[in-house]
């Protein structure tokens, strides 16, 4: 009969102790598997999305809203720039490629994203089903999209003004699906493309309608609109755009271009390398704040873990005792001791980093936004760290009472009687 | 044969206990009589490696046992002892039939069912093989102790104060399965007790003054 046996024999003949000090490890085992999930597919997402793109130029106010609302589609947009300076930049010999951004409008709190064949090239999209949008209101679906709203090509749907509700739907056009895309792991899954001139005139009809008695004198201009080209074109002055999002043409430009945009023109250019450094910093606090109460919770399960053994240790004296006159020798007492420790802490670590991955795909599932989807089902080399920890604990917690029994007297324990 | 040349033991309080030299042949039962406080565990346990004396020699079959390591003493007393105490002391958390295979396998032996079977027949317990300790009577765990302690075949079966806790009917019950085990098993008998009750079933009688 092994050690093993032995200490698993022990262990169960007080399944609530052994319980109580399972649940403390697997407790805050789960909240560190959790962080530890989370804050990679985070850190990952942000880097996946934002990985070709070395600039993003939009109105002046927060660049990290900026980068938020043009990379990662979360905040609000900053505000609009006009599409006629947008195109100049975008003509600049420090650019390769400039990818336009028209936002504005959802379809049931995904984003509609008038954009243009850059975009594909940027995030190099290829459709499952379907060809990409070519005409007017025609759209091509994310992957996330066309599962969780259930749209398949050629289906039609109407957008709504605003980024996040329903609240005020353009019936006037309806978009209809062209194609759909492959899943791209990015936030592309969740978005729905078209080009920039449906989502203008999904806003001309909004406003013509809107504020038809209000707006007389701006009625004027806006009724050339109704005309308005497929492409992005330069020469219509009143054209705005949300953000413009840039490739440089060689590493030179991140010394020239940003100051460019930022000087000479009304814009601002945003890097999502610093602003997605500066978001994770700000996320970090919280990360760690919880880490460390996850480490303070494992060390009380370790100080637990220590109190039981060296308790049921005062009670097991005399077996141990007997085991010694039955040949164990005093290696055997010590290696059936810890054992009982590592089996304890370890099987609470298997516990917790079973009950995190399973909570954090229940959070992921449950989440609002598509946008940061976060899922359980992803093993990372990192949780080998957790099993060494879940065995240190239990190395830790069971070395006093593994030494007391190595070092006990057995002649006076059995005389004591 | 086991013999006990000019053993002595001095207990941390300074006490100094001298024992007289004692010689048991093969396959003989004795009798360790001696009142509360004479020293009869004390010797009990130089006599069976728990306990080194302050001075003196410990032979068992030819092996002079404090002369063996740590760890070839404790091998050494699961296979050639076996120890059967005042109170059963069973491993709780393991079932009878197990409790015996990790004397066997704590001495260093192959698991050998057969055995252990072969053991709880022979002391009348074998439909309690699946049961825990804490589901039997007294009696009966008593019963379990003495199969562990011949599991082994050991050369020496030393049981100390078996009876005392017992019943008059009991207490003969359990004498009378310790010298038929002893019998069974070819094992020299050591039995220590203050129980005059056993005395008349020994020949052989070692007193400690």
């Amino acid at each position: 009969m092994s050690p093993l046996k032995i200490s698993w024999k022990s262990l169960w003949s007080k399944p609530l102790s052994a319980a109580l000090n399972m649940m403390l490890i697997a407790f805050g085992t789960g909240i560190l598997t959790i962080l530890l999930l989370a804050s990679n597919q985070i850190s990952e997402k942000l880097e996946n999305n934002s990985k070709d793109i070395d600039l993003v130029v939009g109105a002046k106010g927060s660049p990290l809203q900026l980068i938020l609302s043009s990379i990662y589609y979360i905040d609000f947009p900053t505000g609009n720039i006009p599409l006629k300076e947008a195109m100049e930049l975008a003509r600049s010999p420090f650019v390769k490629r400039a990818v336009p951004l028209a936002l504005g409008d959802n379809y049931n709190g995904l984003r509609i994203v008038g954009t243009d064949t850059n975009f594909i090239a940027l995030y190099k999209l290829k459709t499952a089903q379907g060809k990409f949008w070519q005409k007017d209101f025609e759209t091509t679906i994310g992957a996330a999209v066309a599962k969780t709203q259930n749209l398949k090509v050629g289906d039609k749907f109407y957008g709504a003004h605003g980024l996040t509700d329903n609240a005020g739907v353009h019936k006037n056009h309806e978009y209809v699906v062209s194609g759909i895309l492959e899943p791209q792991g990015n936030v592309a899954d969740n978005l729905i493309l078209t080009n920039v001139a449906s989502v203008w005139k999904m806003h001309d009809e909004h406003e013509d309608h809107d504020h038809e008695e209000h707006k007389h004198d701006e009625h004027d201009h806006k009724g050339h609109d109704h005309n308005a080209p497929t492409e992005v074109q330069v020469n219509d002055e009143s054209r705005e755009l949300t953000s413009l999002l840039i490739q440089y043409r060689s590493p030179m430009s991140v010394a020239m271009f940003p100051r460019l945009v930022n000087e000479a023109t009304n814009m601002q250019a945003a890097s999502p390398a610093q602003e997605s450094t500066r978001l994770f910093s700000l996320i970090g606090v919280g990360v760690d704040t919880l880490q460390w109460f996850a480490i303070l919770i494992m060390l009380i399960a370790a100080i637990s873990v220590f109190v039981n053994l060296y308790n049921s240790l005062k009670e097991r004296n005399y077996d141990l005792a007997i085991m010694r006159t039955l040949g164990a020798s005093r290696t055997k007492l010590f290696l059936i001791v810890i054992t009982e420790g590592i089996m304890l802490t370890l099987a609470g670590t298997v516990m917790g980093v079973l009950l995190g991955h399973l909570v954090l795909e229940f959070i992921g599932s449950n989440q609002e936004s598509g946008q940061a989807q976060l899922t359980g089902f992803v093993l990372l080399y990192n949780e080998i760290y957790l099993f060494v920890a879940g065995l240190a604990i239990g190395i830790f917690a069971a070395i006093i009472p593994a030494i007391h029994a190595y070092r006990s007297n057995i002649s006076k324990i059995l005389a004591k009687n | 044969m086991i013999s006990l040349k000019s053993v002595s033991h001095q207990y941390s309080g300074g006490l100094r206990i001298a024992f007289k030299d004692w010689q048991i042949n093969n396959g003989d039962q004795w009798l360790l009589l001696g009142e509360s406080g004479s020293g009869k565990t004390t010797l009990l346990h130089i006599l069976t490696g728990i306990l080194k004396p302050s001075a003196g020699e410990v032979q068992i079959n030819d092996t002079s046992i404090y002369g063996l390591s740590s760890k070839a003493l404790d091998q050494f007393r699961g296979r050639n002892i076996g120890i059967i105490f005042q109170r059963p002391h069973l491993i709780k958390s393991l079932s009878i039939s197990d409790n015996l295979v990790l004397a066997q396998s704590l001495a260093g032996l192959p698991t050998d069912l057969n055995r252990v079977n072969e053991v709880l027949t022979s002391l009348g317990i074998a439909d309690k093989k699946k049961a825990y300790p804490n589901e039997l009577s007294q009696g009966q765990l008593q019963r379990v102790s003495i199969a562990r302690a011949v599991i082994n075949k050991p050369a020496l079966l030393i049981a100390d104060e078996p009876t005392s806790s017992l019943d008059d009917k009991n207490a003969a019950a359990v004498l009378e399965l310790l010298l038929q085990q002893s019998g069974i098993n070819q094992a020299t008998l050591v039995v220590a007790t203050h129980d005059k009750r056993v005395k008349d079933a020994f020949t052989h009688t070692y007193a400690l003054s």
